[in-house]
């Protein structure tokens, strides 16, 4: 058998978490609801009806592109791209075609060709003899990430797929949930034996897991090998375990675009650019970096640390109530994500000597005699009197049963 | 548009924008299409190398609208599906799709 | 009242002075309804009399169209009243929205009586493509009624309402206007929303009228005209009303291209010579009133017609994409023939291996009729120029010939290519049958080309002659189909 290597290259889509559509007022958030609930004229493509772009979705696909290396194409539009299927009410989708929102960009080794903004379709579930179309998904904002056919194994896919999804979170742009369909993954892979991309490809459809994205390209590896280099489609079944080719008409691939009549070009200044990417923030990788140099953390603390924003926010808010050292360790080994739990954490630390508390104990009790009469004469309540005077000169460091064991040795 | 169209280019055009047409319609289009389209075909000879094409003609860039939920235009569900001609549990109903 | 010589101003007036309201004036109009629209097919939509009687019984006259009766051509979307756009496969149709210029006319108390007839998806300049049969010309019923707007122009002419609305992308309101006596408007693109009128070509559709009268055309203009934030192709000038004060034309240039005249009697060698002679004694009447009569070059009128036939079908056949019959309407198969024929066009020249050759092309030479426009404008303040090559036709008699109609178009489609602005205008008669003129203008001139056109009207008075309806015209046969 040839040595071969595989050539992947990754279309995602993201929809993005805007409160409205991208071209109408209707609730983006189509979770969940009742069918057809959430639609009007544009959506549902009711005849006469007008699209007009949402801003922040549009800042949004900037902001990822900036976020992804990419340039912003100062002049961009929308298109239309022809193609009829019943979940697209208008027998098109205003796309991007030549001049997406932004180009060139990469994440680690990986080249990203383009990051353009779409319209999501509705959504069909197929029945015995019929499919029943829901649209309240369509015209949700979605933007498209390509790369160029960069990747040589599924572990890179893997890492890739793992850090834009990191970067999308971060920028807060979209829960990129692969399982609610808001992140789908489109590979396509060829082999090469002389490492030069193929004249060929199959592209995957349907794979909507981290888990199924694997298993597809694991089993067209071993299935190119065996039947061969055909371009094709093919979608990924659940129950065969497999691949199987997708039927397309003959005229599929045709789609027809040209500019979108109805929407104004757009337009962005070198000051516009720069606003959105003043919005940014501190990605991934700055932020382990400076973790790092800051809080002398280790590579591993720090990239635990930093995979959510949330998760790093926390850290920095906390970090003083402790070495910072320590109260990673307990985000990371106690999964802690409250300042109360981890203060509970910090008082059951023993980060203070035994020496020390005892010390402290007999000197609170030289303080108080009366209150160690009033134990001595049954009142319960003195005991906790001292146990707090103890935790209180403590400074919340010790914890309060040790404490009260130690009172109660020494004045029985 | 040299010679017109076949029946078969008919088809495949017909295809393409989703229309079905039966040969009747093909016999009778074949030679109409062929016509028109030999006489917008005479554009090709005007000279436009460095024209830049025109998509829109006011001017106007840069047109959006503010995120914000307009519930004003939204439609019920029976508005939404009250002219359909097949529904069911609140779904449009259409003939079985293949593929996904 | 006479209500075929009532205008809209006069309507208003009338109702100021108490001499009728607008219950009478509603009552006439359906009156008309009843004695001709069976055999004119002009409405293809009449709302229920008693329903029409009580909104007229309850008008607020302070609004500025209060109690103005309006037909609407059939591709203006109507909240729960059938919308057909002339076509078969949505003649089910009823909306669950109103277009932005319905909701508007309704805020100004205008009263809508019904829906027009038209060519179907206003794909044609005679009225003949409707899916519901033709509408016959108000003037003399064995001739076309001038489309894509053609009930909305009859409807005018037969005192069924006092106004119509239309929809002009290359030439659809000023066709049945010129055809039926009426002053037609084709705006400025981007002047009035397109928001719930059903796309032709998105690029060039223009939503305009026809009045009896330019006063009346400005009028319903200053109603319909503006930014709407759900079009995002309109624009923010601002809309005067106009004054109407000059008599005269003294100062002004007005254009007039020999191109334009040759290549019309070129493209249609039928050309009456008849309707040459009536456009050139309108132009004497201008350079009588004042204007400045000036040569002006427009070398790309003769491609403009191929550009104008590559354009619109493109965007044509990805408007229709969405008639599918799974939200509304029947499917595919019900569409006419001419949809049909244009969708096939359109997909060609879109597809891939032809898209640059046909669409791309197009789009180039767009841009060199635009530029022909701009570069005229900047030595006259309007150009003359005829509406069609010929009065109205008969019935039937291009119906095989679908290019030989098309070719018809030359005066009317540059005009929508540029985006600019034209007022068709009443301006003599060859027997029976009207003939218009246009005025065309730059963008956003609409309020100097009603300067002129009031003028001109002043004049002339064409707009006075009504059609001659009872009985002269005993139907021939003839060859539609």
């Amino acid at each position: 058998m040839d040595t071969f290597k595989p050539i992947i290259g990754l279309e995602v889509h993201v929809e993005l978490a805007t409160a409205s559509k991208m071209f109408c007022g209707c609730p983006a958030d189509h979770f969940g609801k009742e069918p057809n609930t959430q639609t009007c004229p544009v959506c549902l493509g009711l005849p006469g009806a007008l699209p007009v772009p949402n801003k922040k979705a549009v800042e949004w696909t900037i902001m990822l592109g900036l976020a992804l290396g990419c340039t912003v194409n100062e002049e961009s539009k929308f298109d239309r791209k022809h193609y009829f299927y019943p979940d697209l009410p208008k027998g098109y989708q205003i796309s991007q075609y030549d001049q997406p929102l932004c180009i060139d960009g990469k994440l680690g080794d990986i080249r990203i060709q383009r990051v353009h903004l779409e319209e999501d379709t509705g959504k069909l579930q197929h029945a015995v003899g019929v499919s029943l179309v829901d649209f309240n998904r369509s015209g949700v904002p979605l933007v498209e990430v390509v790369t160029e056919p960069d990747f040589r194994s599924i572990e890179e896919v893997d890492v890739y797929v793992k850090k834009l999804q990191q970067i999308i979170r971060y920028l807060g742009i979209s829960g990129a949930d692969m399982e609610k369909g808001t992140m789908r993954i489109e590979p396509s892979i060829s082999l090469s034996t002389d490492g030069k991309i193929p004249n060929y490809r199959v592209e995957l459809k349907n794979v909507n897991s981290f888990r199924f994205v694997r298993k597809a390209l694991e089993y067209e590896i071993a299935r190119q090998q065996r039947e061969g280099h055909i371009q094709q489609t093919r979608g990924w079944s659940e129950d065969k375990n497999a691949t199987v080719v997708q039927r397309e008409k003959e005229e599929a691939h045709d789609y027809r675009y040209f500019p979108e009549p109805d929407i104004p070009p757009m337009r962005w200044s070198g000051r516009q650019i720069s606003d959105i990417r003043s919005q940014i923030g501190e990605l991934p990788d700055e932020k382990k970096e400076r973790f790092m140099k800051k809080y002398g953390l280790s590579d591993y603390d720090a990239t635990q640390l930093t995979e959510t924003r949330q998760r790093a926010e926390f850290f920095e808010e906390v970090a003083k109530e402790g070495t910072p050292k320590a109260i990673a360790n307990i985000l990371i080994n106690k999964k802690v994500t409250t300042k109360e739990e981890l203060m509970k954490f910090l008082q059951n630390a023993p980060s203070i000597s035994a020496d020390e508390l005892q010390e402290t104990v007999e000197r609170i009790l030289k303080e108080n005699p009366k209150a160690i009469e009033d134990y001595r004469n049954g009142k319960e309540q003195a005991l906790m009197f001292l146990v707090g005077q103890a935790l209180r000169q403590l400074k919340g460091k010790g914890d309060a049963q040790g404490i009260s064991a130690i009172i109660r040795r020494l004045i029985v | 548009m040299k010679g017109g169209l076949t029946p078969d280019q008919v088809h495949k055009i017909a295809r393409l924008a989703n229309l079905i047409l039966t040969s009747e319609e093909v016999e009778k289009f074949a030679p109409q299409l062929s016509a028109i389209l030999e006489f917008v075909s005479k554009l090709q000879k005007i000279p436009t190398k460095d024209v830049i094409p025109t998509s829109q003609v006011n001017g106007l860039e840069n047109v959006y609208r503010e995120d914000e939920i307009d519930k004003s235009r939204m439609l019920t569900q029976e508005d939404a599906l009250a002219n359909a001609p097949a529904t069911h549990n609140g779904f449009f109903k259409v003939k079985a799709v293949f593929g996904e | 009242m006479d209500i075929f010589a009532l205008t809209i101003e006069q309507a208003l007036e009338g109702y100021r002075a108490k001499k009728f309201t607008a219950v009478d004036v509603v009552k006439t109009c359906l009156e008309n309804v009843r004695k001709y629209n069976k055999e004119y097919n002009v409405l293809l939509t009449v709302r229920d009399e008693d329903e029409l009687i009580k909104e007229a019984k309850s008008v607020d006259y302070s609004k500025p169209l209060a109690g103005i009766p309006v037909v609407l051509k059939d591709l203006f979307s109507t909240n729960l009243l059938r919308t057909t756009g002339g076509a078969k496969i949505i003649d089910t149709y009823v909306p669950r929205y109103d277009a932005t210029v319905v909701r508007k006319l309704k805020e100004s108390g205008a009263i809508i009586i019904g829906k027009a007839n038209e060519d179907a998806w206003g794909h044609g300049s005679s009225g003949e493509n409707s899916d519901f049969g033709p509408t016959r010309n108000a003037y003399n019923k064995n001739h076309v009624a001038g489309g894509s707007s053609s009930g909305s122009g009859v409807a005018v002419a037969l005192g069924m309402c006092l106004f119509g609305t239309g929809t002009d992308t290359g030439g659809s309101i000023r066709m049945p206007a010129a055809y039926n006596n009426l002053v037609g408007l084709k705006p400025t693109y981007g002047r009035v929303s397109r928001y719930g009128i059903l796309a032709m070509a998105s690029s060039l559709d223009t939503i305009g009228h026809v009045t009896k009268t330019v006063g009346d055309n400005a009028l319903v203009l200053s109603i319909t005209a503006g930014k709407d934030p759900l079009d995002a192709t309109t624009d923010t000038q601002p809309v005067a009303r106009a004054s109407f004060k000059r008599s005269d034309l003294k100062g002004l240039k007005i254009g007039v291209s020999p191109e334009y005249l040759a290549i019309g009697k070129q493209a249609t060698p039928g050309m009456d010579e008849k309707l040459e002679a009536v456009t050139e004694t309108a132009l004497k009447e201008l350079e009588k009133l004042g204007a400045t009569i000036v040569t002006v070059n427009l070398p790309n009128t003769q491609p403009a017609l191929a550009t104008y036939y590559v354009l619109v079908p493109s965007e044509i056949s990805s408007n229709l994409g969405r008639y599918d019959g799974v939200r509304f309407g029947h499917t595919r198969e019900t569409f006419g023939g001419e949809a049909k024929r244009r969708m096939m066009i359109g997909t060609y020249a879109l597809s891939s291996g032809y898209y640059d050759a046909y669409y791309k092309t197009g789009q180039k030479v767009r841009t060199l009729v635009r530029t022909d426009f701009t570069k005229a404008f900047e030595s006259v303040d309007a150009i003359f120029a005829p509406v069609s090559p010929y009065p109205a036709p008969k019935i039937g008699d291009f119906s095989q010939d679908p290019l030989a109609v098309y070719l018809s178009d030359i005066y009317t489609v540059p005009i929508n290519l540029a985006g600019v602005a034209a007022l068709g205008l009443p301006a003599g008669f060859i027997g029976d049958l009207p003939v218009g003129i246009q005025l065309i203008g730059p963008q956003w001139s609409e309020e100097r080309l009603y300067e002129i056109g009031f003028a001109y009207e002043q004049e002339t008075q064409w707009y006075k002659r009504k059609p001659n309806i009872e009985g002269s015209h005993p139907s021939e046969a003839h060859g539609y189909i």
